[in-house]
């Protein structure tokens, strides 16, 4: 049980590491600043990093939810092929845009409601619930586009990966409309207190007579959504779906996101800007490192590094030696003894 | 019952002296006397917060002592672990069975210290020692079942089982009898004697003072931290132990309230269950709350007043009768249900069931209240800081404001943030499961002063409580349980303690003849 | 139903779906019933049926080890640089890759205890990480041309008509075998059990939970690593992305072999029944011609659904003995 929850001065650590890894682009690589306008687009380095960063942010945006309540999506990766497989073989097809966008999210809403049926109902652990559909999804994909990469030349669907509004990259206008939708979707209702009330402590949130099953059903299906959304954006930008390559290993990178973000994996207290800042951070890195000059394989070791780093700050064992950052909580709590008797509370 | 069944001997099995033990600057132990005699049933009793799970996990080395000396049979002794304190023949039994369902009854018996044969376990050896061993307990059992197919009480005595064959000479029994039936803790009672007559000494902690009087040769009470006494059973009247527990003398059942009696019993029940049960949980029972009066369930420990509780509030769903509220039949499928109806529930473990520990408090104030509004409508935050900060002063909830989390408050406290969850709903039924378990005598008295004010206000109480003394205080009618059984009901003038004992224990002689 | 029965149930079923689905791909296919089939779908499955010991061992102790693929893609690499360029004996080769990946395992195992961090993400960590030091080695697929790995590839104990035993499907069933003694006969196999079941229990009964947590996590990596020395065998090369998938494959392999996920139940030797009804719907499809490939993911997915319905539905009878609710 950690108290990690996101309080104002806590979520100086996220800002400060992007603004560390964004410095440090800017020293190995003097214009990672510079951004310039083309075509009515703006080009650079850091359109660059959010341009990219996309997917990744959106699929933390649906993962930051889930994890709140406990759980874990590992199927966002599939779900995003099985998107951009419907996507594209539609398009192919000659179907037009809304009915495309239409079926592409009603698939990622079907196959957030199925892990979200069977962790809620069913109530299978998270991670083998999405399990199946992990397994199951990139040959549900593969079935849509008949193992073939289908290819597509609508000019409107790849306008998603690919076009610009006020000049800025679509995606990036994208994940922030869904950031924005998401966060009143849980902000401006009492969605959000409900999801961290069922992360926290399932059994006392349905005594206190929240439905928790619609609240598990809620986060797997939004989470779903975000995915098909991600997977739409892929798809477009390559003008193409590659069910077996679309979103691989994805779902790493977006629970990687959210951890980074501060977001606990023990549920509760969740910050989605902040996921979308991990998300953004990772990406950060993976450009530094290209513009360093060291070869992309680092990237894996130096994210391993990153998870590691924030996950030690979050373990119980260091936590009890390291003071909390000061200033973190208004009345300075300090964490509790271990009990000393099981049940009794001590004063 | 007497305590000769030990001679004298020039060194006590187990001698603690002057023991203390401090948690984070508070004193859990203070200076604490113990001594076990050999083949000696000595009962460790106290309130909760005496320090009598400090002690014994200090005897087990799960923590160590910051002074003070333990001595067994005369050498002093620290252990360091609970491997340590088992090889110096302390063994353990926690309330909660501590063996491994998942493993067979033999691997249970044996892990750690299987016999080997060619360096590879001998599964054979093992399964026949495993059964030689329960032979003397009584259990002919299928040893290479697993542990979890078997019931508490088995479970109990093969833990027994084990410490026993593990050479302990000093066996801690850790409220080993609070989910068994009475016939189980007959067994359990008997494997008991038994080990007392083979000289083994064994440490008795537990709740039920019957039980105390039943088995046990001599008592020791602590009270925060500090030694109160060690007595003969023999020699201490029932009041006078419980005055050492509670270190003040009873004030008997002095200021019972006036409860309005006979012009509440033609008021409408605002709730009736009739012949509502589930089957193995609690038999099918005839229920009738009334508003603005207090019914409280009293009975043992698993005698199924929680059950009751949790099936009124749905928390279990009942597999026959029906529950009227107003007259009309109403489906009880889920708390959900229940907080429609009006009902509100502050269940008896509240860390698991009752707070969400790491939201603040206004959070949990406000929570279940949200919860019936649904997700759609929001209190807004300014509303919800009225509510929480309007509860906090009038129940004296004891918080530095209202946003610190509410695992951070004490136990009392917590209990109080959950009145203020159901009290923000203005319920028409608030149940309470042991309310005032593992509270301070303070925050006691506050949460019984609040029952007494709510009922007066025209809501119906429904009460689970082991403290007597208190449900006589202020219940109206008393529903008593017995065997997972509603036993009888007392109301207005009969409501006594002697008459609640007399119920749960008139049943108890009838119960055994009928074996 | 009788205990042994009950207790043996999850096991069966799976043995029973492996039998009746090998019957009706004979009655469906003349040839399939044949020792070089058996044979082939030993061999073809060897590495995963490694791996998959180790993995069943993790969860039985309650964990995961999501970074099995990556050490057997690191395993291979290593290989491949050693022998080739540095002109190692692959002998050599072979001890040095197994140390490091047991040590590997066993530093992951020592950060989840000592750290209590969840496995999951400790795990995944260590995927990331053992990947990235396969591509710091090289990017580029090695092929490995000493003379031993053909002479080892030409081990096979031959039987029946066309069936061979080769090399890799001899070490996997010695691991299998090695495996259900460790996990029945030894005590490290009840603490695995133990840990799994209840960690406080186990720790509170005396199982050295440190300890154990790191071995389990050693051997898992071990095996990751042996499993790699059989990979490389088997493509004659080292690549850095090799066996991506394996650590999903294996965890299904285990599931589907009736092991819980949460931990405490379960056999080493459903497992290796789950790892043949995989390769079985795999050997299916090829034989088969005219299914596609991806039917194989959602079969197993399918699959995967059904048995983890199954493993919901014992638990619930199980709960519902006994398991009366206490009131404390």
């Amino acid at each position: 049980m950690t108290l990690s929850a996101p309080g104002p001065s806590r979520n100086l650590p996220q800002y400060g590491a992007l603004i560390a890894v964004l410095l440090a682009n800017w020293l190995l690589f003097p214009d990672f600043f510079a951004i310039r306008l083309q075509d009515g687009r703006l080009f650079g380095s850091l359109i660059d990093v959010l341009n990219r960063g996309a997917p990744v942010a959106l699929l933390a945006i649906g993962m930051t939810m889930v994890i709140a309540t406990r759980g874990v999506d590992l199927s966002v990766g599939a779900v995003m092929a099985i998107s951009g497989a419907v996507a594209a073989t539609m398009t192919g097809a000659g179907w037009g845009l809304p009915a495309v966008l239409a079926a592409s999210l009603a698939a990622g809403l079907l196959c957030g409601l199925w892990n979200g049926l069977l962790v809620a109902v069913l109530r299978i652990q998270p991670i083998i619930a999405t399990l199946i559909l992990m397994v199951a999804g990139r040959g549900i994909a593969q079935l849509v586009t008949e193992g073939q990469i289908v290819t597509f030349t609508s000019p409107a669907l790849a306008f998603i990966g690919g076009g610009s509004f006020l000049t800025v990259p679509m995606p990036v206008v994208i994940t922030i409309a869904l950031l924005a939708v998401t966060a009143l979707l849980v902000r401006a209702t009492a969605l959000g207190l409900m999801i961290e009330a069922v992360g926290v402590n399932r059994l006392s949130s349905a005594g206190a007579g929240v439905n928790t099953p619609v609240v598990l059903v809620a986060v797997y299906v939004w989470c779903g959504l975000c995915a098909a959304v991600a997977g739409l954006i892929v798809t477009a930008d390559i003008r193409g779906a590659d069910a077996n390559n679309a979103g691989l290993w994805l779902e790493l990178d977006a629970i990687l996101a959210v951890v980074v973000g501060g977001t606990s994996l023990l549920g509760g207290r969740f910050g989605l800007v902040l996921s979308v800042v991990g998300a953004l951070i990772i990406q950060a890195m993976n450009t530094g490192i290209l513009l360093s000059g060291f070869k992309p394989e680092f990237n894996l070791i130096v994210k391993a590094g990153v998870l590691l780093v924030v996950l030690l700050l979050q373990s119980p064992t260091l936590t009890l030696f390291l003071p909390r950052p000061k200033g973190a909580r208004p009345m300075g709590t300090v964490k509790p003894p271990v009990a000393p008797t099981s049940g009794g509370a001590k004063p | 019952m007497t305590a000769s069944t030990a001679p004298p001997s020039s060194a006590p099995l187990l001698a603690i002296r002057g023991l203390s033990k401090a948690f984070l600057g508070v004193q859990a132990l203070d200076g604490v006397d113990f001594t076990l005699r050999h083949g000696e049933i000595h009962a460790l009793l106290g309130e909760n917060g005496a320090g009598k799970s400090t002690l014994i996990k200090t005897l087990t080395g799960v923590y160590q002592r910051d002074g003070g000396t333990v001595a067994l049979e005369g050498r002093e002794i620290a252990p360091r672990g609970v491997e340590e304190a088992q090889r110096l023949h302390i063994g353990t039994v926690y309330q909660e069975v501590n063996l491994l369902p998942n493993l067979s009854v033999a691997e249970n018996l044996f892990l750690g210290r299987q016999p080997m044969r060619w360096g590879l376990v001998d599964r054979g050896a093992m399964r026949r020692r495993a059964r030689a061993i329960l032979m003397p307990y009584g259990l002919s059992i299928d040893v290479t079942a697993p542990l979890g197919r078997f019931s508490v009480a088995t479970q109990q005595i093969i833990a027994i089982a084990r410490a026993v064959d593990m050479s302990a000479k000093v066996l801690i029994l850790d409220e080993p009898t609070a989910s068994l039936d009475a016939q189980e803790v007959a067994v359990l009672f008997k494997v008991m004697r038994t080990l007392r007559s083979r000289g083994i000494g064994i440490v008795f902690v537990t709740h039920f003072l019957d039980q105390v009087y039943e088995v046990c040769d001599r008592i020791t009470v602590l009270r925060n931290g500090r030694l109160v006494g060690e007595r003969r059973t023999a020699e201490l009247p029932r009041l006078d132990l419980v005055a050492m527990m509670l270190g003040r003398e009873l004030e008997a059942a002095a200021h019972r309230i006036d409860l309005g009696p006979a012009e509440l019993d033609s008021r409408p029940p605002l709730a009736s269950f009739k012949a509502f049960g589930k089957s193995r949980s609690v038999e099918p029972f005839d229920l009738d709350i009334r508003p603005g009066e207090v019914v409280a369930l009293a009975g043992l420990l698993g005698s199924g007043r929680t059950e009751t509780v949790r099936l009124v509030f749905g928390m279990d769903r009942a597999d026959q009768g029906e529950a009227t509220v107003d007259g009309r039949k109403v489906r009880l499928k889920g708390p959900r249900d229940a907080v429609r109806l009006g009902f509100g529930f502050c269940p008896e473990d509240r860390k698991k069931e009752g707070i969400v520990g790491e939201l603040s408090v206004r959070e949990n104030i406000i929570l279940a209240l949200q919860a019936r509004q649904g997700w759609l409508k929001p209190i807004p935050r300014r509303r919800q800081e009225e509510i929480a900060d309007r509860f906090i002063r009038l129940l004296d909830i004891r918080t530095p404001d209202a946003e610190r989390p509410i695992q951070l408050l004490s136990g009392g406290n917590q209990q109080k943030a959950l009145l203020a969850r159901w009290l923000a709903t203005e319920p028409r039924l608030l149940i309470l499961d042991e309310p005032t378990r593992g509270i301070d005598v303070g925050a006691h008295a506050e949460i019984i002063r609040l029952i007494e004010r709510l009922c007066a206000d025209g809501m119906a109480l429904l009460v689970v409580s082991s403290e007597l003394e208190e449900i006589v205080a202020y219940s109206r009618r008393v529903v008593v349980l017995r065997d997972r059984r509603h036993v009888a009901e007392l109301r207005g003038g009969e409501v006594s303690v002697e008459r609640i004992v007399a119920a749960i224990a008139s049943e108890s002689k009838s119960g055994e003849v009928r074996q | 139903m009788t205990s042994a029965l009950q207790r043996f149930l999850p096991l069966i079923v799976t043995t029973a779906v492996l039998v009746v689905g090998f019957l009706l791909c004979a009655a469906q296919f003349p040839n399939f019933a044949s020792w070089r089939v058996v044979g082939n779908l030993l061999t073809d499955n060897a590495f995963l049926g490694i791996t998959a010991v180790g993995m069943t061992f993790v969860i039985l102790s309650g964990g995961i080890d999501l970074s099995v693929g990556a050490v057997i893609g690191f395993t291979t690499v290593l290989l491949a640089v050693l022998i080739e360029h540095g002109g190692w004996h692959p002998l050599a080769a072979f001890a040095v890759a197994l140390i490091a990946a047991g040590g590997f395992g066993a530093a992951m195992g020592g950060v989840i205890h000592v750290f209590q961090m969840p496995p999951f993400i400790v795990t995944l960590a260590g995927m990331f990480i053992a990947r990235g030091l396969g591509f710091v080695l090289t990017t580029d697929s090695v092929p490995i041309n000493h003379p031993l790995y053909g002479e080892l590839n030409d081990i096979a104990l031959r039987f029946g008509a066309g069936g061979k035993l080769s090399l890799p499907a001899m070490l996997m069933l010695g691991v299998v075998v090695a495996a259900v003694v460790l996990a029945h006969w030894t005590r490290f196999g009840a603490n695995l059990y133990a840990l799994g079941g209840n960690r406080q229990s186990a720790e509170l009964m005396g199982v050295p939970v440190g300890r154990t947590t790191v071995a389990v996590y050693a051997l898992s990596g071990l095996l990751a690593g042996l499993a790699g020395i059989v990979f490389s065998l088997y493509t004659g090369a080292g690549y850095s992305l090799a066996a991506t998938g394996v650590e999903l494959d294996t965890i299904t392999a285990v599931v589907i072999g009736g092991t819980q996920l949460t931990g405490g139940y379960g056999y080493v030797v459903g497992t290796f029944v789950g790892v043949l009804i995989q390769g079985l719907i795999q050997t299916y499809i090829t034989f088969d011609g005219t299914l596609s490939s991806w039917w194989t993911k959602i079969a197993i997915g399918v699959l995967l659904f059904v048995f983890i319905l199954l493993q919901k539905g014992l638990l619930t009878v199980w709960a519902g003995r006994g398991g009366e609710p206490a009131e404390a």
